[in-house]
C-alpha cells in the first residue's frame, strides 16, 4: 500500500441504503455471534446486580462535580479556577458517557429508577437524546460494526483523520448533537432515526429534546443576565472542554478493527488502562467482554476478563499502545479495501469464525 | 384446548433461574421463581429473538441477555426498553416431580 493509492470508495453507512439490505441478504444480521464459554452458574453470579458499587461511585462522582464546580465558581477570574474546571470538565464531559452507557444498559444499579435517573442526567450532559440513544445503542449491540446496520460506527471509511482530531475538543460532535436535539424538539427525525426508534417512542424523544433545550436556554439566559460565561462553564461547555477523555477511551473500542463480522474478538478491543481512567470509564476498557456479555455489570468486568482472557486476543497493554496500533490501521483502511487489524489469538482460544467475512463487499473483491 | 407436555424435572432448574426447552420446532423458557414456583413463556425475546434462557432472572423479571430488555415472566408484560411487545406465557403445573407446560 502506498500513499499514492486512491482512497477506498466511500461505504454506505446509512441504515436504509444498499449496505443495510446487503447485510440482511447475506445473513449477517441473522447470524449468531461468537461467545466464549462461561458456565451458567458462573455467568449468573457475574450478572448479579448490586446497588452498592454504583451508589458509591455516583456519590463520589456528584461530590467531585459539586466540589470542583463550586471551587471553579469561587476562584473564577483567577488561575486557580483552571485546574478546577479541568477536573470538572472531565467529570462532566467524559465520565457522563460511561454513566450514560451503564445506566442505559440497566446494569449499573439493581434498582431500576436509579438507572433511569443517572441515565437521564448523563444523557443531558452528553447532549444526547435519551430516547434515541437507548435505541441506537441497542442496535449497536445487535449489529456491532455491521455497515448499514450499526448507527454508532465512529470511523466511517475512508476516515477523515482531521475530523477525528477535531472530535477531541467536542466541536463537531457537540454541534451535531445540538442539531439533532433541536430537530427532535421540533418533531423532525431522520430516516435513520426512524429506522431504529419505534414510532411509539418518537413523542417521548421529542419531549426529552424539548426538556434539554429548555435547560440550555435557561443557562444561556443566566449567562446573558450575569454578563458572564460562567453558567455555561458549568452547564454545556464542559461537553466541549472536558470530553477528551471520553474520546480518548471511546475511539479505541473498535477503531481499526473489522467491519461486518460476527465475532466481537475481531471488531472490539480490550485495553489495560490506568485506575483513574478505569474509574472514569467504568471498566469499559474490557470492551470485548462487554460486547460478548452486555448483562455483566461494570464492576464485574475485571472478573469476567480473567475468566475468558484465554479465549481472547492479548489485551492491548495501554491507551498509547492502542493508538499506536489503531492510527496506522486507520490510515491503511483509507486506501486498502477490506483491511483491518486482525489480532492473533492465543493457542488456548477457539479460532475466529471466518465463514461470513468473505461476504464483506470490499473483501470479496480481493 | 389443553395440551400438557412434559418439559423437565423440577430439579433441572434452580430457584430464581431459567432454562431453555425446545419442543416440536418451538423454543420455550421455563422459569423457577425465588419461592420455587414454575412459569413458562416463549423462549425468545420479542425484540430481537434472542434466547431468554441465557438471561438473568431477578425476582419476577427476566432480562434479555443481548439488550437488557425486561419482561415479567409471570404475566409476560414488557417492562423495559428496548422490548415493547409482551411475551406469550403458558400455564405450568408440576406432576410427580416433573414440570409440565400447557402448550395449547
Amino acid at each position: 500500500m502506498t500513499m499514492t493509492q486512491p482512497l477506498v470508495a466511500k461505504r454506505d453507512y446509512s441504515l436504509t441504503g444498499p449496505s443495510s439490505r446487503h447485510a440482511v441478504d447475506i445473513g449477517l444480521t441473522a447470524a449468531e455471534w461468537y461467545h466464549s464459554e462461561v458456565p451458567r452458574k458462573v455467568m449468573k453470579e457475574l450478572m448479579q446486580r448490586r446497588d452498592g458499587p454504583a451508589i458509591r461511585d455516583t456519590i463520589v462522582w456528584i461530590g467531585l462535580l459539586a466540589a470542583t464546580g463550586a471551587g471553579g465558581v469561587y476562584f473564577w477570574g483567577t488561575w486557580w479556577a483552571v485546574p478546577l474546571f479541568v477536573v470538572y470538565g472531565v467529570l462532566y464531559g467524559s465520565a457522563c458517557d460511561s454513566r450514560w452507557h451503564e445506566a442505559g444498559h440497566g446494569t449499573a444499579f439493581r434498582t431500576g429508577w436509579m438507572n433511569d435517573v443517572v441515565y437521564h442526567i448523563a444523557s443531558f450532559m452528553l447532549m444526547r437524546n435519551p430516547v434515541n440513544w437507548r435505541w441506537s445503542h441497542a442496535r449497536h449491540h445487535t449489529h456491532t460494526l455491521t455497515v448499514g446496520r450499526d448507527p454508532e460506527i465512529a470511523f466511517m471509511h475512508p476516515t477523515g483523520l482531521w475530523l477525528n482530531v477535531l472530535h477531541f475538543v467536542g466541536l463537531v460532535d457537540a454541534y451535531q448533537s445540538l442539531k439533532v436535539i433541536l430537530c427532535n424538539a421540533l418533531g423532525f427525525f431522520t430516516t435513520d432515526e426512524r429506522d431504529y426508534i419505534p414510532a411509539s417512542e418518537l413523542p417521548k424523544a421529542r419531549t426529552a429534546a424539548q426538556a434539554h433545550l429548555a435547560i440550555y436556554a435557561l443557562t444561556v439566559g443566566a449567562a446573558l443576565l450575569l454578563g458572564s460565561i460562567l453558567p455555561l462553564m458549568l452547564i454545556g461547555l464542559p461537553r466541549l472542554y472536558g470530553c477528551w477523555h471520553m474520546l480518548m477511551t471511546g475511539l479505541i473500542q473498535h477503531g481499526g478493527l473489522a467491519e461486518d463480522v460476527i465475532d466481537h474478538r475481531l471488531n472490539s478491543r480490550t485495553v489495560y488502562i490506568n485506575p483513574i481512567s478505569r474509574w472514569l470509564y467504568w471498566n469499559m476498557n474490557y470492551h470485548i467482554e462487554h460486547h460478548m456479555f452486555p448483562m455483566v455489570p461494570y464492576h464485574a468486568l475485571p472478573k469476567l476478563h480473567e475468566l475468558v482472557k484465554h479465549d481472547l486476543p492479548q489485551p492491548t497493554p495501554s491507551i498509547l499502545a492502542a493508538y499506536r496500533e489503531m492510527i496506522p490501521a486507520l490510515i491503511r483502511q483509507r486506501r486498502e479495501p477490506g483491511y483491518f487489524l486482525r489480532k492473533e489469538l492465543p493457542p488456548t482460544a477457539k479460532p475466529y469464525r471466518d465463514e461470513f467475512h468473505q461476504f464483506v463487499p470490499s473483501r470479496a473483491a480481493e | 384446548m389443553q395440551n400438557w407436555t412434559d418439559a423437565c424435572g423440577v430439579d433441572d432448574i434452580e430457584d430464581e433461574d431459567v432454562i431453555r426447552w425446545d419442543h416440536a420446532g418451538a423454543t420455550f423458557a421455563i422459569y423457577r421463581d425465588p419461592k420455587g414456583q414454575f412459569f413458562a413463556t416463549d423462549g425468545k425475546c420479542t425484540h430481537e429473538a434472542v434466547h431468554l434462557a441465557d438471561g438473568l432472572v431477578m425476582d419476577d423479571t427476566i432480562e434479555c441477555p443481548k439488550h437488557n430488555g425486561r419482561f415479567n415472566y409471570k404475566t409476560g408484560a414488557a417492562l423495559r426498553a428496548p422490548v415493547c411487545v409482551n411475551l406469550r406465557t403458558y400455564r405450568v403445573r408440576v406432576s410427580e416431580g416433573r414440570v409440565q407446560v400447557d402448550i395449547g
